[in-house]
């Protein structure tokens, strides 16, 4: 252990339980120090992270600013059409650069002492840096060994897979594929089959919980038939139904499979007590939807570790981007989008259906009351874990929904990055 | 109410203040199943971004695109959805009807909204303005359509009720 590693480890006063990953310790959720570990070794370190689409940069010269973890971040298109990020902070005083959400630029101009860099964050230019004249000599300025190349502003590594753009700190990343596997990949060129993407809108919320608890939330199908009276009455998501959930070989990255059933009562359903067989709508126009992926599923969602989600619940397709604040909250931002080529009834669909999800979905306003109040209660509870056991202890693909070894293998995965 | 009532301006502004005015009283009161009773058959109803309707992205964070669909958003409030308890309260401001368009009334104010969580103290929760279509009808003034424009980045937790 080196001396820097040390002093970190000394920061976490908490040592796994025994049982492993059965267990998760509430001190995941709460501790400040264990909030900044995740930021230098996940979300600063080896993993590649979502940052917008294609679609919304597609001209030389657009931006988008946002995030990795809490850092913000800027990626921009340059003349030639490449894509690239930098960290959104100026090499002289640490001020944003770029102070837009989205826009198109020549170049970043701070506002404080207007050091320039160009769409691919290397300095172009620094005011007075041969000083001033006075009288035949020169006073003031930069040093004589200033170099403009020392002080870009910090790259990030940027890769787009068919439109979807990531980025990452580590600049000797892998490639997001190599970084997925090969199933996750697969599900992942599912929906991101290289067809030219359309952002539909933005939706954002702050939701008071751990980023963690989000992520564990699409990787637990337990809940999803119990919780969610909307989803398991009209069967869009419920444990009687084809299902499965697999996962890469890291464990950080997951994806939960299901096939539409129907609206009844059935063996499967016995100990759904929210299954609300008699459910109507007046306009069930809101489940009118379109098969339009070869296979049979009709759900799935994927996690992507560290803090992504690819929803594709019937026709409504979103990234949800997890933006962490801070041990107890983070910001959830929704990128609802579809196809380039949709017609105009399918778009219909993906809108119509978006009420599904987002800060008002009928079936999201639930988990985000859930996460919540797990949080609220995670206080002076430091020494005690969450029992994670449902399925067994493993972390195995499986062809059901009784389980929560998505869980679990995430949870192996966070605790190798993190050394914990 | 008949359309002599209307005929001026000043009239036709009270009519349309009295209908906000009603409108957000409901809301606050949570008597949601008379909610959809403030629009006509197909109005559309969507709660929106300010930051879709700038860059002309069609997406709404909330949507109803008939009174029906409004219905059931009841029905999930009452039955569905799970969110704990919590007051809403609109406060806005005046209205102004800047034209007429179709037969109906185009009419906007700001608005904010205060949310107050059990136990909790009361926060800002929606900030934004109010953009409607309004129909003169045999039952009286009903929106044909109301777009709410949020300015807030964030929704705060979760957005449960109307606004």
């Amino acid at each position: 252990m080196t001396s820097a590693e040390k002093i970190e480890a000394s920061r976490i006063p908490y040592t796994w339980p025994a049982e492993g990953v059965r267990r998760i310790p509430y001190w995941v959720y709460t501790d400040p120090g264990v909030y900044d570990l995740e930021q230098r070794r996940i979300f600063q370190g080896p993993t590649w992270n979502y940052a917008g689409l294609e679609a919304e940069i597609p001209s030389p010269g657009d931006f988008k600013s946002t995030f990795v973890g809490d850092c913000p971040i800027v990626i921009a298109r340059s003349k030639d059409g490449t894509l690239h990020g930098f960290v959104n902070r100026c090499a002289h005083r640490g001020s944003a650069v770029c102070r837009s959400r989205y826009g198109n630029a020549k170049d970043f101009t701070c506002i404080y002492h207007q050091w320039r860099y160009d769409l691919a964050g290397n300095l172009l230019a620094v005011p007075f840096r041969r000083g001033v004249p006075d009288g035949d000599a020169r006073v003031g300025g930069m040093p004589d060994d200033f170099q403009l190349s020392e002080h870009n502003l910090q790259a990030l590594k940027v890769e787009s897979v068919n439109g979807v753009i990531f980025a990452s700190f580590d600049l000797t990343m892998v490639p997001v594929r190599e970084y997925l596997g090969p199933l996750m990949t697969s599900y992942f060129e599912r929906v991101f089959d290289g067809r030219p993407l359309r952002l539909l809108g933005r939706t954002s919320q702050r939701i008071r919980s751990n980023w963690k608890l989000m992520m564990e939330n699409i990787k637990d199908p337990y809940h999803a038939s119990l919780l969610h009276v909307f989803l398991v009455s009209f069967g869009l998501f419920r444990a009687d139904q084809k299902s499965k959930v697999e996962m890469d070989e890291s464990g950080g990255h997951a994806v939960l499979v299901s096939r539409k059933g129907d609206q009844k009562q059935s063996a499967g359903t016995a100990e759904i007590a929210n299954l609300k067989a008699d459910y109507t709508l007046h306009d069930p126009s809101l489940l009118d939807r379109r098969k339009e992926f070869p296979d049979e599923n009709t759900v799935v969602m994927q996690t992507i570790f560290p803090g992504l989600i690819v929803q594709q619940q019937t026709n409504t397709l979103a990234l949800r981007q997890i933006v962490t604040r801070g041990p107890d909250q983070f910001d959830l931002i929704w990128d609802f989008f579809g196809y380039g080529d949709d017609d105009e009834q399918l778009a219909s669909y993906r809108l119509k259906q978006a009420n599904l999800m987002g800060p008002s979905g009928l079936v999201s306003i639930d988990d985000t009351e859930a996460l919540e109040v797990c949080q609220k209660s995670f206080v002076e509870i430091n020494d005690k874990s969450a029992f994670v056991e449902l399925g067994g202890h493993g972390w195995e693909n499986v062809n059901h929904m009784v389980t929560e070894s998505a869980i679990r293998a995430m949870y192996r995965c966070y605790r190798d990055f993190m050394h914990i | 109410m008949g359309t002599a009532v209307i005929e001026n301006s000043a009239a036709v502004k009270s009519a349309i203040q009295d209908l906000f005015d009603s409108y957000m009283d409901c809301l606050d009161d949570e008597r949601f199943e008379r909610w959809p009773q403030f629009f006509t058959e197909n109005a559309v109803y969507k709660i929106v971004a300010r930051e879709n309707v700038e860059r002309d992205l069609p997406l709404a964070t909330w949507s109803c695109l008939s009174r029906g669909m409004m219905q059931d958003r009841v029905v999930a409030i009452r039955n569905a959805c799970v969110f704990s308890a919590r007051y809403m309260r609109h406060v806005a401001g005046v209205v102004r009807v800047t034209g007429e368009e179709d037969g109906t009334f185009i009419a906007g104010l700001s608005f904010s909204v205060f949310e107050t969580p059990q136990d909790e103290a009361s926060r800002i929760f929606l900030v934004g303005k109010y953009r409607a279509k309004i129909a003169m009808t045999d039952d009286g003034l009903r929106f044909q359509e109301l777009l709410v424009i949020y300015d807030t980045s964030l929704i705060p937790g979760l957005l449960v009720f109307p606004v």
